[in-house]
């Protein structure tokens, strides 16, 4: 495994700990109390549903009830469904090899692109990795993981924010930073799925990325997703390989075969290509600024 | 048993001896209540469980279907568990024990009894502990076919139910040779938690029958080009499914009929000329079952435990926790299939009604799973408010060619209301359905919680169901079911209570009002002794079946003095729909949809019946 690589898992491990699990589902309470949605609708009050269930208001007194058998919930007792459990979802949407098919000087790589949350139906804890080797966008290496809070809201999106670690090497030489991550994901009208996400640097440099996939089903269990994924950046960056402007897009087909929903082979094609400075930077670094690549891979979760 | 009740049985027996024909009389007289192919699948007992004084056991049991082998939480071993029959009068005692490693409960669908002997952990009780032991004991006040079921966790998906049946003091006004409970449920050998955790992840993880390119040529070559692209392209602008019947499907489950799979087809023995009666139960965790009997025509008695006029149909649809009674006349000396195919066709449940056992019928065609619709969506009332009453037909093409929808004979249907509109409004016995002209929605939307609302929400008891109702055979809607006698307390509600039935696909989330459980734990509250109505509107695109525990739902369809009373009551897509409740049941009463995982999202309230003096 070459040590860029490990680094990065090393680091993300490491960030994972050191934001603590706890620490971020307390802020999750203490800023969006369940109880209390970010949603803008008019919503009624708890207090508001009481009232609207009765014409005149009860007195809530027990000591009358007593004729009345265990008219009061007891404390000791469970709640009747537990409707706030918490699952854990990890989805490999992308984890591949990408043959070299003579032609270019690249030689066979890989590509990976998961994502998880742990939480219940509003709040999550958000855990994301992807990286490639030899793209267009980024020439050796180049791999980033985030950890986010998510907040779900307005029907279908979710609002997340955290922090990203990005690592790229090239000639053995390896780069990394931290950026705090703004993103919003779900689902658009006509089942698109967005992934969106605003960067900032400790330095201040602004970059944004933009992930959408769609899936056809040609049959029950054949599925063919395409994918679009694009990067821009405000600020030239050159340590990073990323111009300013549009950086890259980078489209991609892929055919699955869904053996059981959660394990699904497949065959595929993807189109990158760098834009602009990106592209000379690109260049320069002794990279492909244009590519079409054959890829083989699984789509897993659990 | 004080003598009183050995006389009255014995008057009931003498009866029922009296109108069997002359085939009947030649076959020794078999207790009716038998379960056919009880040796096969364990030993389900052959006798009911009886007495003021029953044990019943819950375990885990080796349970197995083909091959395949399983293990099973049970009620004294088997799957379903025993069949119990009480006598209407009598007052039984129920010791549960609990041989699992986690809590368990049962709760006695349907009957009417003492709160705290409900048995809802949480609501009524505090469930029953590993290893202990909780004695219900509770008056036996009315007659009918009933079953009981667990209320904790998944332990009703895993086999913790079982029939239940009450013999009227009164002899029954009806008469039949022999009877067999038919015990419908879906089996799967997954846990509970993995079918919710996988819902919660993937909701559509159970559809394999979703459009796909094939369906796609085929409507394009039905319907052209523009409108099939129209419709499919709607139905993805609004981020849904119109394949989305069933949130489990046959890919997970084996349907059960008395604990057998098809393929083991339990059969139910008659003699030609018989008059059979056939008390159905849905104990299905999840699923919708259309139940009909090829070859023969089914006279529906009783609805939920209770008598109704008779009415003879070929198909019903029976939603999870509900019961029918009907009544077939075999007359011919063959095999038939009794078949009840889940709402989403991806499975079914069979057995057979056969003169000797190893008979067989052959099985019905399959049809092809339906598809939601507009009217599913509560979008077809866009422009009723001007609707002219009488011209039903010609207004229903418009919207729907507008809306790119993709006509079938059954969405025609869904617009022939003209068995509403066709009833005398001087009939003491027909009355208004509330909400049979299309409601507006509010501005609620409910939340983030929830994805969709129905626009407009209209009652649609007189509508069989989607899937439904395109073919020549007779189904039973709910506009046809009429109690048999008039209900003591014809009381007008003096108020009403309107709530949302809610949910999201995407997140699989379910509520009422936009709200789980967990956020809205205040009960909703009821007056003792208050007549009073209460309005489901449906915002979401699926069968809701919704108990309510202890006290009677009385279905408002139209039917004046009549109205049917229902322990669970199915609420169609964007459907408005009333039921009257005497609140004559003081405590705390749960009330949810039965959709195991419906309610297990959140789909649940408490329902607080206080006392109207403590009030004043």
């Amino acid at each position: 495994m070459n040590a860029s690589v490990r680094t990065v898992l090393l680091l993300t491990v490491v960030g994972f700990l050191g934001m603590g699990f706890d620490a971020v589902s307390a802020f999750a309470k203490t800023t969006f109390p369940p109880s209390t949605p970010s949603s803008t609708s008019t919503r009624s009050t708890p207090q508001k549903i009481v009232e609207m269930y009765q014409l005149a208001p009860l007195s809530a007194s027990t000591e009358k009830r007593d004729g009345l058998p265990n008219v009061a919930p007891q404390t000791d007792w469970p709640s009747p469904v537990e409707d706030e459990k918490k699952h854990i979802f990890i989805l490999a949407d992308v984890l591949e090899y990408r043959p070299n098919m003579g032609g270019s000087e690249s030689g066979n790589d890989y590509r990976w692109d998961i994502e998880g949350w742990y939480g219940g139906d509003y709040n999550r804890l958000w855990f994301k990795t992807e990286g490639q080797q030899n793209s267009a966008f980024k020439a050796d290496y180049d791999a980033d993981s985030q950890l986010l809070y998510g907040r779900f809201f307005q029907q279908y999106y979710d609002f997340q924010v955290g922090g990203r670690l990005e690592t790229q090497s090239y000639r053995d030489h390896n780069v990394t930073r931290g950026l705090v991550v703004i993103g919003l994901q779900g689902l658009v009208p006509y089942n698109y799925e967005i992934e969106s996400a605003l960067f900032v640097s400790c330095l201040g440099h602004v970059s944004a990325r933009l992930t959408t996939t769609k899936d056809l089903s040609l049959s029950q269990r054949l599925i063919l997703q395409l994918r679009l994924e694009t990067n821009a950046a405000i600020q030239r960056v050159k340590k990073f390989t990323t111009g300013s402007g549009l950086n890259n897009v980078e489209g991609g087909a892929r055919l699955r075969y869904e053996i059981r929903r959660e394990f699904a082979p497949y065959v595929g094609v993807s189109l990158d290509r760098s834009f602009g400075e990106t592209a000379t930077f690109v260049r320069k670094e002794g990279g492909d600024s244009s590519q079409i690549r054959f890829v083989v891979g699984v789509r897993v979760w659990f | 048993m004080n003598s009183q009740h050995h006389e009255i049985t014995r008057r009931a027996l003498l009866a029922r001896i009296g109108t069997m024909g002359l085939a009947a009389a030649l076959t020794p007289f078999i207790p009716s209540y038998i379960w056919a192919c009880a040796a096969i699948n364990r030993a389900t007992p052959a006798s009911p469980l009886r007495g003021n004084s029953i044990d019943l056991r819950i375990t885990e049991t080796p349970f197995r279907i083909g091959d395949q082998l399983g293990m099973a939480k049970t009620i004294n071993g088997t799957v379903p568990g025993p069949l119990i029959r009480l006598q209407e009068g009598q007052t039984v005692t129920f010791n549960v024990t609990n041989r699992l490693e986690e809590d368990t409960s049962i709760h006695w669908h349907g009957l009417i009894l003492p709160q705290d002997m409900d048995g809802v952990p949480g609501v009524s009780f505090a469930g029953i502990k590993p290893a202990s032991t909780f004695s219900y004991r509770y008056p036996v006040r009315q007659n009918g076919t009933y079953w009981y079921h667990s209320h904790s966790g998944g332990q009703e998906q895993s086999g913790v139910y079982g029939p239940l049946i009450i013999d009227p003091i009164e002899p029954e006004p009806f008469q039949y040779t022999r009877e067999y409970v038919v015990v419908l449920s879906d089996w799967t050998f997954e846990s509970p938690e993995v079918l919710f955790a996988n819902l919660k992840k993937v909701p559509d993880y159970y559809n394999f029958q979703k459009r796909a390119t094939r369906e796609f040529l085929t409507d394009m070559r039905r319907q052209g080009l523009w409108s099939t692209l129209q419709n499919y392209l709607m139905w993805d602008r609004m981020r849904m499914d119109p394949t989305d019947f069933a949130d489990v499907s046959g890919y997970a489950y084996t349907y059960l009929m008395n604990g057998l799979s098809p393929e083991m087809n339990w059969t139910g023995r008659f003699c030609p000329g018989d008059r059979v009666r056939l008390r159905i139960i849905n104990a299905g965790a999840m699923t919708f079952f259309d139940v009909r009997l090829p070859g023969l025509s089914m006279t529906v008695i009783q609805a939920d435990g209770q008598n109704v006029q008779p009415v003879v149909v070929d198909e019903f649809r029976i939603g999870p926790a509900e019961t029918y009674d009907v009544i077939v006349n075999p007359t011919e000396n063959r095999a038939y299939t009794l078949f009840a195919e889940t709402m989403d066709r991806s499975g079914y449940a069979r057995g057979t009604l056969a003169p000797r056992a190893g008979m067989r019928a052959p099985l019905p065609e399959r049809r092809s799973r339906p598809l939601r619709t507009m009217d599913d969506m509560g979008m077809a009332g866009m422009d009723m408010e001007n609707m002219d009453e009488t011209s039903h037909a010609s207004h229903a093409h418009l919207p729907h060619q507008a809306m790119g929808m993709i006509e079938t004979p059954e969405t025609r249907h869904a617009h022939d209301m003209n068995r509403l509109s066709d009833m005398p409004i001087d009939d003491p016995s027909h009355s208004t359905i509330p909400g049979v002209k299309p409601v507006k929605h509010g501005p609620d939307h409910h939340g983030t919680g929830n994805q969709a609302v129905a626009e407009h929400s209209q009652n649609r008891s007189g509508e069989p169901g989607r899937g439904l109702g395109n073919s020549d055979r007779r189904v039973l809607v709910y506009t046809d079911l009429k109690s048999l006698v008039p209900h003591p307390d014809q009381r007008k509600p003096e108020r009403e209570i309107e709530l949302h039935l809610t949910g999201h696909m995407e997140r699989y989330m379910w509520s009422f009002d936009g709200k789980k459980f967990s956020e809205a734990k205040e009960p909703i509250q009821f007056r003792f002794g208050e007549r009073l109505r209460l309005t489901f509107v449906n915002d979401t695109m699926m069968e809701h079946p919704l108990h309510l525990h202890g006290m009677w739902m009385h279905l408002e369809n139209g039917t004046g003095v009549y109205l049917p009373r229902k322990h669970t009551v199915i609420v169609k897509p964007a459907e408005r729909l009333s039921v009257a409740i005497t609140a004559d049941a003081p405590g705390r009463w749960a009330f949810h949809c039965h959709l195991l995982f419906h309610m297990k999202a959140g789909m649940f309230r408490v329902i607080e019946v206080t006392d109207q003096k403590s009030q004043m």
